[in-house]
């Protein structure tokens, strides 16, 4: 059976709970979905100035590729049963959301394990770049060696 | 080949994409950045630290020794910071 992945790159804002429910509607054999949602702040990545915007600048093409090779190595790693990815581009505002992942399987530690092992690795090798635009400053977010922590520990040794 | 840039490499570049012909020799990923590099102030100071930039060939990552013979299109950005 094909398990439907949905992956899409948008500049409108999405709605989380509608996602969720259009991944599992008509459903029987999902025991488990998790959702990981990524918020615009609006205190900045920085020394905590308060930012006005983000604009996320992405790659078009190598994004949804780079996205679709982690979903299928999801799908090989874990008995997910859906998968939902959706990202943002343009301006975002603090509040808006930036990012969701959803994953559904038959019990929760698949779902789980998904769900995070697709947004570390979307932190560190999706095609996006932040751009901070501060109240009379803008200036690109850097890039954090945590985050390259957090993706390195999915390496299979 | 056609050649990205993308985020600070872009600005500091000055445009989004080119057309580039490099001779030969230039055979790897990090051979073009140092061709690249050769071409104006504004590469130079692109590709001022050549270890922090990330490159990518027909929408895929690659290494610096990764050789780019028939790539359609070549892509450099800073590190990512999506999600």
């Amino acid at each position: 059976m094909t398990v439907p992945v949905t992956i899409r790159l948008q500049d409108a804002d999405f709605d989380v709970a509608r996602e969720i429910a259009a991944l599992s509607r008509g459903r029987t054999d999902i025991g488990a979905v998790v959702s990981f949602s990524g918020i615009c702040r609006g205190d900045g990545s920085g020394d905590g100035d308060a930012i006005a915007a983000l604009t996320l600048e992405h790659y078009p093409g190598m994004a949804e590729a780079e996205i679709a090779r982690h979903v299928e190595e999801a799908l090989a790693r874990w008995p997910l049963t859906g998968v939902t990815v959706v990202h943002r581009f343009g301006r975002i505002v603090p509040g808006e959301n930036i990012v969701l992942v959803v994953t559904a399987s038959s019990h929760r530690e698949a779902a789980f394990q998904g769900a995070e092992f697709l947004m570390d690795y979307l932190k560190t090798r999706a095609p996006f770049w932040k751009r901070e635009e501060g109240v009379s400053t803008s200036a690109w977010v850097e890039a954090h060696d945590r985050d390259d922590t957090a993706a390195a520990r999915w390496k299979k040794s | 080949m056609k050649v990205l840039y993308f985020a600070w490499v872009r600005e500091r570049v000055g445009k989004a994409e080119e057309i580039v012909e490099p001779p030969p020799a230039v055979r790897t990923v990090g051979d073009l950045i140092g061709w690249l590099t050769t071409r104006g102030d504004e590469y130079a100071h692109a590709f001022a630290a050549p270890k922090v930039i990330r490159a990518a060939i027909d929408h895929a990552h690659v290494k610096p020794d990764t050789a780019i013979a028939g790539a359609r299109e070549i892509a450099f950005f800073p590190p990512m910071t999506g999600g």
